[in-house]
């Protein structure tokens, strides 16, 4: 197989059978685990709109997938005690409206963030969008209202066209079907006009605008959709681990999604899914060994970093001899982030700004 | 002098106490910034482990010159370590690789030190000669410690001052955050100058988590929560920039503790006790964040950019 898309769907098949096969193996906690790793998927494919497509190193994704978790648990909340949200917004268990309005919520919260944030660029970027999910994260730790530090427990979910959420198969499939969605929109993006240009922006955000294209409503654009993704993908998380708290928000759960970008493939379609289901998988296997896992998961990030470059589907494709698409380059083939704004105007010539200084 | 008054003014004090520590993790994060162009997440590692080392000695031993040596070189020397294992083979790399990277040191470090010494926090007792308070003016008494941290810290910027204006290596240091390309080509020998600035930076680090350990408790995660609070110092002050840094340590310790002072008090005449109290945290840790936008959105590069 040497297209992307293929792979894409074989896998998606293939893990459709996942709570077919689970309870004949007798481990039926599996559907759960594969239910967060597609949810998780849709976070990560969402980042990686950011630092694979566009060069853009959000350091503050976590914050429009806690906003997706929190308007799902804030909704619940209301529709408990019967007072409207604000007086005007009416309680609801629905999942039908939650997710839209999480993705709305998400969209919105991405373009007031991504507005002010790409103001600046390269290592300035990074921190300022850390900072503003910092203080989002704070933000939801101080409203006692709801919960706080502890955060909210959602109870029972409205059936959604008969479906009964409750049932972890019924549930998984929901998340895979709009993981598949959510992949099929990602490639149609990557490969339109718009995924051009984002491409173009990455490998020169000057010679972009030289040759006259206004950069800065790509980025936004780019911004919004993926703070819509991974608001999605947290309303989802809420609804399988019925809980919401700030943790969903905090700086270490950005890292994960920037780890599980990386570990599967930068600027990948499959990439970061693959990378999702081997992080969680990974965290599920070593906290099952020790409850230090940490200190042996730390190493493994590092290696990675160091010596796995393009992450699992750069091992795929050197295993499968897959045509690379011509959007989609390993991470490591250029160095977007590294280029200074004012090298950029010489991106072709041979020393790199900043090369290895040893050798 | 008023209560009010004594109050403001002490907690201006606690203020310039938090830059302090702030700036002297401030300067070594911003010189790594600016001269190889690397994010060390895991700056805050080496606070951590300045803070646990000296802690450590202190109990063992009981004397706080120890205890400083100990802090000192630990952090120092697992700066170094860093620096030539893992770091080196960054400077290459764009941002996001050394994001990632140095957020497996973190979970590393953090999980090593739960390994060694457990989660209790450790407490530390201020070194007896320290404790007690002066009288700084009428009507307000302050800690002599927490005053010892600030002289140290302002020293500290002194003898960096001498160090970068005045001397051959912080010469070549400037030359390095102005433009790295120029000082390798004249033939600089940049390996042992990047070495040598990370230990400086992570000498720095263990320094201020030493000196903060008998004012907070030393346990782990504390480097994280200073690190970010650093970050905002950084990116404000300009990145690169050491006088930047010291003047945005200090503007984000006093407003971050002025807030934290005053908001609660305030919500309080709106709303019930607890809930006033939780919600004027939160917005006073949103605080310094805001501060960050707003200096960014007036100037992307900072108040003081090196590079400009």
């Amino acid at each position: 197989m040497r297209d992307e898309r293929a792979w894409a769907v074989l896998l998606l098949v293939l893990a459709a059978f996942v709570p077919v096969v689970a309870p004949m193996l007798d481990s039926p906690a599996t559907v759960t685990l594969a239910t967060r790793i597609a949810i998780y998927a849709i976070a990560a494919s969402s980042l990686n709109l950011l630092l694979g497509g566009g060069g853009l190193v959000s350091f503050g994704h976590a914050a429009y997938y806690g906003l997706g978790g929190y308007v799902v648990g804030i909704l619940y909340a209301h529709y408990v005690s019967g007072e409207a949200f604000l007086g005007i917004v009416p309680g609801t268990n629905d999942l039908l409206v939650t997710l839209p309005l999480a993705i709305l919520v998400g969209g919105v919260g991405a373009l007031v963030i991504g507005a002010l944030s790409l103001r600046t660029s390269g290592v300035q970027f990074i921190m300022i969008t850390l900072a503003f999910a910092q203080m989002l994260f704070f933000l939801f730790v101080s409203l006692k209202a709801y919960g706080g530090d502890d955060g909210l427990a959602i109870r029972r979910v409205a059936p959604v066209f008969g479906m009964n959420l409750r049932d972890p198969a019924t549930l998984y499939w929901i998340c895979l079907g709009l993981l598949a969605t959510w992949l099929f929109l990602m490639d149609r993006v990557s490969r339109s006009r718009f995924g051009r240009v984002l491409a173009g922006i990455r490998q020169g955000e000057r010679r972009m605008a030289a040759i006259g294209v206004r950069t800065y409503p790509y980025k936004l654009a780019a911004f919004v959709i993926a703070g819509m993704g991974a608001a999605m993908a947290g309303a989802l998380m809420v609804n399988q681990a019925r809980f919401v708290s700030p943790d969903m928000m905090h700086w270490t759960k950005s890292g994960e999604l920037m780890v599980m970008v990386i570990l599967g493939g930068l600027g990948t379609l499959v990439g970061p899914a693959l990378g999702a289901a081997a992080l969680v998988t990974l965290e599920y296997t070593l906290s099952g060994l020790t409850e230090h896992w940490q200190f042996i998961l730390g190493p493994i990030l590092v290696l990675v970093v160091l010596f796995a470059r393009g992450g699992l589907m750069g091992a795929v494709r050197q295993i499968a001899g897959m045509r690379r698409a011509p959007e989609a380059l390993p991470a490591g083939e250029l160095p977007p982030g590294r280029v200074q704004p004012e090298d950029r105007a010489a991106p072709d010539m041979p020393l790199r700004p900043g090369a290895a200084p040893h050798g | 002098m008023t209560p009010g008054v004594a109050l403001l003014l002490e907690q201006l004090l606690n203020g310039v106490q938090l830059g302090v520590t702030l700036f002297l993790l401030a300067a070594g994060l911003t010189l790594v910034f600016g001269i190889m162009g690397v994010i060390n997440l895991a700056h805050g590692s080496l606070y951590m482990v300045g803070a646990y080392a000296a802690a450590v000695t202190a109990t063992a031993t009981g004397s706080p010159w120890l205890a400083l040596l100990a802090g000192l070189a630990a952090a120092a020397a697992t700066g170094m370590v860093v620096e030539f294992v893992v770091l080196r083979r960054l400077y290459a790399r764009d941002h996001l690789d050394q994001v990632l990277a140095t957020f497996g040191l973190i979970l590393f470090f953090n999980e090593g030190t739960v390994l060694v010494f457990g989660r209790q926090p450790l407490f530390v007792n201020v070194p007896e000669g320290l404790r007690g308070a002066v009288r700084v003016l009428p009507g307000v008494d302050y800690p002599v410690y927490r005053l010892l941290i600030i002289a140290v810290g302002l020293l500290v910027a002194l003898g960096l001052y001498l160090l970068i204006q005045r001397t051959r290596i912080g010469m070549l240091v400037r030359a390095g955050a102005t433009h790295r390309e120029m000082v390798r080509a004249l033939g600089v020998d940049i390996r042992l100058l990047y070495t040598l600035v990370f230990g400086l930076g992570a000498l720095l680090a263990g320094l201020a988590g030493l000196m903060a350990g008998p004012i907070l408790s030393v346990q782990v995660g504390m480097g994280e929560q200073i690190l970010i609070l650093t970050f905002v110092v950084v990116v404000i002050g300009g990145i690169g920039s050491v006088r930047g840094a010291l003047f945005g340590a200090v503007l984000v310790g006093v407003v971050d503790t002025l807030l934290r002072a005053y908001v609660p008090g305030l919500l309080r005449q709106v709303m019930a006790g607890s809930e006033a109290d939780a919600l004027g945290a939160g917005l006073a840790s949103m605080g310094v964040y805001l501060l960050m936008a707003l200096v960014l959105l007036a100037k992307p590069r900072g108040l003081f950019p090196a590079h400009a």
